[in-house]
């Protein structure tokens, strides 16, 4: 069939699109339904979160953090707080280490519930999936409620530990989701992860060599399932990751399952994590005597924890005054868009929507 | 078999308004006008009829999904949210009916009625009770495969005239997956007709002693793989992919043309429920005391609540592999197995032309081994493709965690 | 084997279907069947005056027709709208509205020359707070000196101006006084819940009737 005559097309994909997860646009070229370029354009979400907080005092920017990684809050907040931190040197109470990690840990799970559950949407499930990670997330949820009267923009941690202690019932409730979480990861892997169409779907399509991940330092789930066991919670142990054993689960060759099965192991992961939390903590102060207005000396500082996505750092520059001379956010969405068109070449239509679902970025975070 | 009485169907309306006519003294016009008030009294219980029952099949697809999904479903009109497809359609029918300024306005202005035509044809051959709407046509299964091939053309119509690109892409993936799944349907088909020995519905319904689903599975299998992709339901929803094109063939409609697409489509399942009822499930028989027409709902019930289960549980496929398994998949397994049950038919036939009960049975034992046989088989040959995961070595470039642990 | 698990997986969602204790854990607004007293307080009238001047509902709320919806529930430390303000707490200090990262809290205090002794603080002529534009991070909360404002436990305040969702003085001091228990973790050790309990009393809120210069202190040390 030389003789017919055939052109690409152009199509923008987003940034109005069911499977863009906010408003990403790419603009993709396809020879039917091949693709054969894909350029992504993103800023449709940009606040200036990074200028906004030149002009807030410390605290005050607790509130901004939360509205970038928007299903990860606490992750960003950890981040953030751990960085002002660093830069005026106050020292955490141990108790509030342990609730930061819990909750962090927490906030985990719920992000990976929904970065599995979208992913299956993307695939065509019809949300059944969906819900039922919604389902298990909306716990996680209720207890974020419980411990700081928000489901999503929650301001918990304040510079030098958290603004509250958790009340009393909840620890029974977490012991009781700690408790319910395997068997519901058991019934979502044996939904998902032995299904058939999900294997011929997601099996070495989109792969990413270690190399690749490395060389457009990618960081998460995303750069563990390509093989490189890297993990800032042990590679640069924070807070009191020390004192837990875990282990860093990775993939075997970097393709869309291997993204997939390695958050559904690193919730499990989590899950042990809070259980030797709950073993190890003790009652204490949950505050360090900061000032409202945290006046650090001038200097500069640089904090990263391991988010959901990745490596999420704050950087920041003080002048002795009450806002931040300067505020930059290293976002692992962001970065882990990096490889997308070389991940995305020579993939079909379909291919293209879960190979984006399953690096799993928020909008948010990658406009800032 | 007991029915309900007074089932209606064309030749009823045809003989008594001959009669009426005739006896206002119509003459030589009677016959011609009396097959008009037929036809247009059989089409208008035909389109209502099924337009009732897709609205309500709506709301029961709806809520039972909300079920699956451990949601609630519609739940605010009426009982139960009963009256949740009335409002929908009420909605719809209020909104702006957009036409795009660059589309083909014949094209896209026919292609919801090109759509929802065929469907509501199919179900005038559907024997429902004793005879079908159309009374006993003798092509009945002639004419369902016949006119179920125009849908690729109303979808590639609907794709073309709306002028988007993902309205395009949606229906070429739809003329491509419809016009190939025909194939295994038909093969499907065949294997039912050489055991009936009849193109006549009713026929095919009647000689199911045992039904066809029992006697032989593999075409059971073949036939409603094919049709599930036919109406381009998941895990065979290419056409209207959601999370990929939008919604593509119909993006760009709306209002009371959309309402008719959304008809044709939940439509669909009922329709092919209730060929599949008539083909391999005994169409009207039972046992005794329940009337035929029950016999038939409920197993259209069935049919349709699995649909509804496949479509809560699976993902869908990709476009290539779907392809893949109506030409590697469905056409090898629907060949076979007409030459099995060809085979059979040539060594049970008795003198006069029929297939006894005892050696239906004999001939579902048979083709029970065979299908068990070679769908494990397939199976096993498919089962080096689910590869054990690789135990996972960590990469060389960058290895943290090895001291640590 | 190939195949068995799409077979799985039908399994799984059909036991999520039968099984009652999978379903509606995510809550969704539940249908509560509604008795006649129910149906009273909804209208603000007497149970019995209800039962004689709707008959019909009330005999379909007995048979169990009549269903209201269910509030989703909440926790103590919600942080809602209808902040609960106390007018005898409050100084007029104005650290609220310095630490809102919004700048949405307006407040003019009345100092007509008057001096204020010990223990008297400033007439509030203004309090406005924005709520179409409030974040509900509570750093306002947080700042309060005095506990004289709080979280409260109320949504779904639509309204249909803009102009409605500026809470302004009047409305703040004739509000429900039933206060968060967000930052206020004496209201915690009373295990007071806003939601199930009754209003709170200005003297019951506070984790000192009146701040001691050591207690402040400890709170705003090393400026």
């Amino acid at each position: 069939m030389t003789g017919i005559r055939t052109e690409p097309i152009t199509i923008n994909l987003g940034p109005q699109h069911p499977s863009t997860h906010g408003v990403f646009r790419l603009r993709v070229t396809f020879d039917g339904e091949e693709i054969i370029d894909a350029e992504p354009v993103f800023g449709y979400l940009h606040r200036g979160t990074e200028k906004l907080a030149e002009t807030r005092n410390y605290v005050q920017i607790v509130t901004l953090t939360d509205r970038m990684d928007y299903l990860a809050s606490m992750s960003n907040n950890l981040a953030y707080v751990r960085t002002v931190e660093k830069l005026a040197d106050i020292e955490v109470p141990e108790r509030a280490q342990y609730i930061r990690v819990i909750s962090a840990e927490l906030q985990r799970i719920a992000s990976h519930l929904m970065a599995t559950g979208f992913l299956l949407n993307d695939l065509g499930a019809l949300a059944t999936p969906l819900v039922y990670c919604f389902r298990e997330r909306e716990r996680i949820l209720d207890l974020f409620e419980m411990l700081c009267g928000a489901r999503i923009t929650l301001s918990y941690m304040r510079p030098g530990g958290v603004f509250q202690d958790a009340p009393e019932d909840f620890w029974p409730s977490l012991d009781s989701l700690i408790g319910d979480l395997p068997h519901y990861f058991d019934e979502l892997e044996s939904l998902i992860t032995s299904n058939e169409i999900v294997l011929a779907r997601t099996k070495n399509v989109g792969l990413l060599t270690d190399e690749q991940a490395i060389d457009n330092s990618m960081s998460g789930p995303n750069l563990r399932a390509s093989g490189v066991k890297w993990d800032l919670r042990k590679a640069d142990p924070y807070e009191i990751y020390d004192r837990v054993k875990f282990e860093v689960p990775i993939g075997a060759i970097g393709d869309t399952f291997d993204r997939y099965l390695v958050r559904i192991l690193e919730m499990r992961e989590s899950v042990k994590i809070i259980e030797q939390c709950l073993e190890q903590i003790e009652s204490g102060p949950i505050r360090a005597n900061t000032p409202f207005f945290i006046r650090p000396p001038a200097g500069e500082a640089y904090a990263a924890v391991e988010g959901p996505k990745g490596e999420l750092g704050f950087y920041m520059v003080s002048d002795g005054g009450v806002a931040p001379y300067r505020c930059k956010v290293r976002a692992p969405s962001f970065i882990n868009l990096t490889p997308l068109r070389d991940m995305l070449k020579g993939w079909k239509m379909g291919d293209l929507i879960i190979i984006f679902g399953s690096i799993d970025i928020v909008l948010g975070e990658v406009d800032r | 078999m007991n029915h309900f009485p007074g089932f209606v169907d064309f030749y009823t309306f045809y003989e008594l308004s001959l009669k009426i006519f005739q006896y206002f003294g119509f003459g030589d016009n009677a016959q011609w006008m009396s097959y008009l008030t037929a036809g247009v009294i059989i089409s208008f219980i035909v389109i209502n009829v099924m337009i009732l029952s897709t609205a309500f099949y709506t709301w029961f697809e709806r809520r039972v999904l909300g079920r699956f999904q451990v949601r609630r479903g519609p739940n605010r009109n009426g009982p139960f949210g009963i009256f949740q497809p009335f409002a929908d359609v009420l909605k719809l029918i209020m909104k702006e009916d957009t036409i795009p300024s660059e589309a083909d306005r014949p094209v896209f202005t026919l292609a919801p009625i090109a759509l929802v035509a065929p469907t509501l044809l199919i179900m005038t051959v559907i024997p429902m009770g004793e005879n079908s709407f159309l009374g006993s046509l003798n092509i009945g299964i002639l004419f369902i495969v016949g006119v179920t091939s125009v849908n690729s053309i109303a979808i590639f119509m609907a794709g073309w005239g709306s002028r988007n690109k993902y309205a395009i892409l949606g229906s070429m993936r739809g003329a491509a997956m419809l016009i190939s799944y025909e194939i295994p349907m038909a093969l499907g088909i065949t294997s039912v007709l050489l055991m009936s020995g009849s193109l006549a519905m009713t026929q095919i319904a009647n000689s199911q002693d045992i039904w066809f689903i029992v006697v032989m599975p593999l075409g059971f299998f073949v036939f409603m793989a094919a049709a599930t992709a036919e109406i381009s339901r998941t895990p065979f929803d290419q056409i209207e992919a959601e999370s990929e094109l939008g919604s593509g063939y119909n993006t760009e409609f709306s209002g009371i043309k959309f309402a008719i697409l959304f008809l044709a489509e939940f439509m669909a399942p009922i329709v092919t429920a209730a060929v599949v009822a008539t083909l391999f499930l005994g169409g009207t028989k039972g046992f005794d005391p329940i009337p035929g027409q029950i016999w038939f709902a409920l197993k259209m019930f069935v049919v349709i609540f699995v649909l509804l289960w496949f479509r809560a549980t699976w993902p869908r496929l990709r476009v290539d592999q779907i392809m893949g398994f109506a030409w590697k998949g469905l056409f090898g397994l629907g060949i076979f197995n007409i030459f099995i049950v060809a085979i059979e038919i040539m060594i049970f036939k008795t003198e006069d032309g029929t297939i006894g009960t005892s050696n239906m049975l004999i001939m579902s034992g048979i083709n029970w081994i065979i299908a068990i046989v070679t769908l494990l088989g397939l199976m096993r040959i498919y089962g080096h493709k689910k590869l054990e995961r690789p135990t996972p070595v960590p990469s060389p470039l960058a290895n943290m965690g090895l001291e640590v642990d | 084997m190939y195949g068995t698990g799409i077979i799985k997986g039908l399994g799984i969602t059909m036991k999520n279907l039968v099984l009652p204790t999978r379903q509606f854990n995510i809550h969704q607004y539940p249908n509560r069947k509604a008795s006649p007293a129910d149906l009273a307080k909804l209208e603000e009238k007497n149970t019995i005056s209800f039962l004689f001047s709707n008959p019909i509902r009330s005999a379909r709320a007995l048979v169990g027709l009549e269903t209201i919806e269910e509030r989703l529930p909440q926790h103590a430390r919600f942080r809602g709208e209808e902040f609960a303000w106390y007018d005898q707490r409050c100084t007029g200090c104005a650290s609220c509205a310095k630490y809102c990262p919004l700048g949405i809290i307006k407040i003019v205090t009345d100092t007509s020359g008057v001096n204020l002794q010990e223990g008297q603080s400033y007439d509030i002529e203004t309090f406005d707070i924005d709520i179409g534009r409030c974040m509900f991070c509570g750093l306002c909360v947080e700042a309060c000196p005095y506990d004289a404002l709080h979280m409260g436990s109320g949504f779904e305040e639509g309204t249909y101006r803009r102009s409605e969702l500026v809470i302004d003085v009047e409305r703040l001091r004739k509000a429900d006084k039933k206060p968060s228990t967000w930052f206020r973790p004496q209201l915690t050790d009373k295990s007071y819940d806003p939601i199930k309990g009754s209003e709170a009393n200005w003297d019951e809120v506070g984790r000192h009737e009146k701040p001691t210069g050591d207690q402040q202190r400890d709170r705003w040390a090393k400026r």
